[in-house]
């Protein structure tokens, strides 16, 4: 057997500081060998970025050092390599593609000359050999149009397009490792599945060992070789990709598989309940042509949307980032303002009613938004974030304390906590508090901004429980933006399908997945990691 | 099953305290003791062997530091005391003046920090929350820091009469906007945050939640840019009463004295080093005490990793 590109053996990563963890990662042995992608999966702490960043050499200095263990390139340790002689290897025999392709690249500076500074620094070649080289690989990574878009500026191109330049510029000089740090996560779906494919097959052309970081177990039944699952700064379990995933070993990735919701959408009763959202030809548009700007840019954020919610219903709105979706949701809270079109809450038209007028109905409608770590006043305990408003309609102190301590219980966290700072809680804890908060103004309508998007999938899971059990308890209409179509499948009662500020397919969560009727919803579909892999509870039942 | 909250650590009650972290910064210690200093010196001024610092004394001008001289109390009384710093043209002790002088200088930088701060303040929240606003104050705001502060001083000074009130008013007004365009920017990004949109939804009134949400977030920056214009009032102060736009020349500054002992100060140049020190000494701790707090209160200046 040919050696391995990249053997780890028995690495430690010691966290300096106060923390509750000493270590980053401790004791973990992986391979990966040449033409192999080996996705290492596991829950936000687990460590995979750390295991990544110590290969790199890349470790934030001064808060956490290699303690212990080999890593070693080709043969070769690189744990006690200098910082220049760690230079001089990374880009040429390894090299990284990270998360966000919008950050990761310069701004000010041409596409083109990003990828050729790897070349200008480990190469000899001259500038004319250099542009050569750089068309060369952008041509490799399907990039439409290289001679013109080599001299372009990270902003004129797509974040599927910028992930591209990342992957050619540290593909250029044909790597033994290439390391993938989330590389899809931050893109949408479609172009997700689109580079998906390409790292595969820039993967096979010069057969290179991939390092493929992600937390979605759609992806790696997508694109690994080998899985290396990890929690809590360990390796877990280990194998082919098939064999993890169809018949995993410990409790931790049985438990993490059957968190990842199913593609296949229960069967759910019709419901039948009053009318409690009824918006009707909801426009928000942006930016206005007049007599001084004739030529001013008019965005259609929210293109013509009607759509119905009914007592005890769950609608969701899937789409794409800049679909609308959000912007719907926020024209329901008034958030914003719609443009035009009318927004009734159980009969009363609140898209244009004056702020005096609306107040009484502001308290109907509740929104639980995407970022748990923003959604709380730092400043602030969460109870009185929870009391804040009640107390704000009229209710006393103690009558809303009463109601806050009660709340605290639906959402199954201890009425104690009360007195705490929302710093003192995990994500999913606070997504917790922030629906209590939502309770407490005693809604008719719930919207969740992609209320689990920022969170693991197995705190996604209990999340997702306690929305159900809420809008039954309470008999809500229920409002759900996401962009995660396994999400979607299993919450919804209906869904509407939004692309480019318009609904482009509508109907029951069962029918719309079975038997999609729009060429854009069919490509959500066909692009959705992993859809031949069974998960959820089908998976280990 | 309230399994959820009882994994948060015990016995911490709040964010690790920022003022806590600034009490070991070693710009907040050396800078706060200093400032602490001169507050002190100013105060207790009469208690630290100085005399009456506008008492004229013809018969002893222009002495050296060090030197000796007779004077004369209002009881007719004759002591015999020791120049510490010299005396100036007219035989006022130097060491006494200065003394006094460090409360009329932290007396303007004081006020000056908290009108600008607090009229700042109220009319940043204003403009960064009520974007129909915003235009038009900050154009205002514009207009007033093209106005240089030695300029205005000069114009309220010719129609007001010279005074401490005239000052503070002439170097609070050029500051108001570097208030409000901090304050401004910290609105608009604060404005966005999903807590201050989910008050919005509980129906939380506006007063309300620009006090709970929004200003709390202003008080750290705040305060550090208080120190800077705190410092900053001082030195300009202390120009307007050398260039003799300031506080009238019998009452003792540090601007003043140097001021007065400008004719002679190729010969006696004790007349101006002292207060020059004085002067120098106290913005240098003003600023360096500014540094520590920013580095330890505003968290996008900060080099913690």
């Amino acid at each position: 057997m040919s050696m391995p590109v990249l053997e780890v053996s028995n690495l430690s990563v010691a966290i300096r500081g106060l923390g509750d963890r000493t270590h980053a990662i401790k004791g973990i042995d992986l391979t990966v060998g040449a033409n192999e992608i080996v996705c290492v999966v596991g829950e936000s702490g687990s460590g995979k970025s750390v295991t990544a960043q110590s290969v790199m050499g890349l470790l934030p200095k001064g808060l956490m050092k290699v303690e212990s263990g080999s890593i070693r390139l080709q043969g070769d340790e690189l744990t006690t390599k200098t910082d220049a002689q760690l230079r001089a290897i990374r880009g040429e025999r390894m090299a990284m593609v990270f998360q966000e392709p919008m950050t990761a690249l310069n701004p000010v500076e041409r596409v083109g000359d990003q990828i050729a500074e790897v070349l200008e620094i480990h190469t000899d070649l001259d500038a004319k050999g250099r542009r050569a080289r750089v068309l060369d690989i952008m041509r490799a990574v399907h990039l439409p149009d290289p001679e013109h878009m080599i001299d372009a500026y990270p902003h004129q191109l797509s974040g599927g397009q910028r992930q591209r330049i990342m992957i050619a510029a540290a593909l250029v000089l044909d790597p033994a490792l290439l390391i993938a740090d989330e590389p899809t996560t931050a893109l949408d779906v479609t172009t997700q599945a689109q580079i998906l494919k390409l790292i595969r097959e820039m993967q096979e052309r010069k057969k290179t060992g991939v390092l493929f970081i992600t937390h979605d177990f759609g992806v790696v039944s997508e694109i690994a070789d080998r899985v290396v699952v990890m929690q809590m700064g360990s390796i877990v379990e280990q194998g082919p990709r098939d064999e993890v995933l169809r018949r995993p070993r410990e409790a931790y990735t049985k438990m993490l598989m059957a968190s990842v919701p199913s593609m296949t959408p229960p069967k759910r009763p019709v419901v039948t309940g009053a009318v409690t959202l009824e918006a009707q030809g909801l426009f928000k548009t942006y930016g206005k042509r007049s007599f001084w700007q004739p030529k001013a840019r008019v965005v259609n954020a929210v293109n013509d949307v009607s759509l119905t919610v009914r007592r005890g219903e769950t609608l969701g709105i899937v789409g794409e980032s800049g679909s609308g979706k959000s912007t719907v949701a926020r024209c329901v809270a008034r958030l914003i303002d719609p443009t035009a079109g009318a927004v009734k809450i159980e009969g009363t038209d609140i898209a244009h009613l004056k702020e005096a007028e609306f107040r009484p109905v502001r308290r109907r409608v509740q929104i639980v938004f995407q970022d748990p770590y923003r959604s709380l006043n730092p400043r602030r305990t969460v109870g009185e974030a929870i009391i804040e408003g009640p107390m704000n309609y009229g209710l006393s102190r103690h009558e809303a304390i009463q109601r806050a301590r009660d709340l605290m219980t639906t959402v199954h966290l201890s009425p104690d906590a009360l007195d705490r700072y929302p710093h003192q809680f995990s994500g999913g804890q606070r997504q917790r508090i922030c629906i209590a908060r939502a309770l407490a103004m005693e809604p008719v309508l719930l919207i969740g901004d992609e209320p689990v998007s920022a969170l693991d999938v197995s705190v996604q899971a209990q999340v997702l429980k306690l929305l159900d059990e809420v809008r039954r308890k309470f008999d809500l209409a229920v409002l759900f933006i996401t962009h995660d179509l396994r999400v979607a499948a299993q919450v919804c009662d209906r869904i509407a399908v939004m692309q480019k500020g318009v609904i482009v397919e509508q109907g029951t969560t069962v029918e719309v997945f079975a038997n999609p009727q729009h060429a854009y919803t069919r490509a959500l579909f066909d692009a959705a990691p992993g859809r031949h892999q069974e998960f959820g509870s089908g998976a280990t039942a | 099953m309230a399994a959820g909250a009882t994994s948060a650590p015990q016995g911490v009650s709040r964010p690790p305290s920022a003022v806590a972290m600034a009490l070991r910064h070693p710009g907040v210690i050396v800078g706060g003791i200093v400032v602490l200093v001169v507050v002190l010196m100013g105060l207790l001024a009469p208690l630290l062997g100085t005399i009456d610092p506008s008492s004229i004394n013809p018969a002893a001008r222009n002495r050296v530091p060090g030197a000796e001289f007779t004077m004369r109390t209002d009881t007719g009384e004759r002591i015999r005391m020791t120049a510490l710093f010299g005396t100036d043209s007219l035989g006022r002790d130097i060491y006494s003046r200065t003394i006094y002088g460090a409360r009329v200088s932290l007396l303007v930088g004081v006020a000056v920090a908290s009108l600008s701060v607090l009229i700042g303040l109220a009319i940043g929240l204003v403009a960064g929350f009520f974007r129909w606003l915003d235009a038009v104050v900050m154009r205002i705001m514009d207009g007033l820091m093209a106005i240089p502060a030695i300029l205005l001083a000069i114009a309220m000074v010719s129609l007001f009469r010279a005074g401490v009130l005239t000052v503070i008013l002439a170097i609070v007004v050029p500051e108001i906007p570097r208030v409000v365009r901090l304050v401004r920017s910290i609105v608009l990004s604060v404005r966005e945050e999903p807590y201050v949109e989910a008050a919005v939804t509980l129906g939380t009134p506006t007063g309300k939640l620009l006090w709970r949400h929004v200003l709390p977030n202003t008080i750290a920056p705040l305060i550090v840019q208080g120190t800077f214009i705190c410092a900053s009032a001082i030195l300009v102060e202390a120009i307007l009463s050398f260039l003799g736009i300031g506080v009238p020349p019998e009452v003792p500054t540090w601007g003043n004295i140097m001021a007065e002992g400008r004719q002679v100060f190729s010969l006696y140049p004790h007349n101006i080093i002292y207060p020059g020190i004085f002067l120098a000494v106290t913005i240098l701790a003003v600023n360096v005490l500014g540094d520590g707090l920013r580095d330890t209160l505003d968290p996008k200046m900060a080099k913690r990793v």
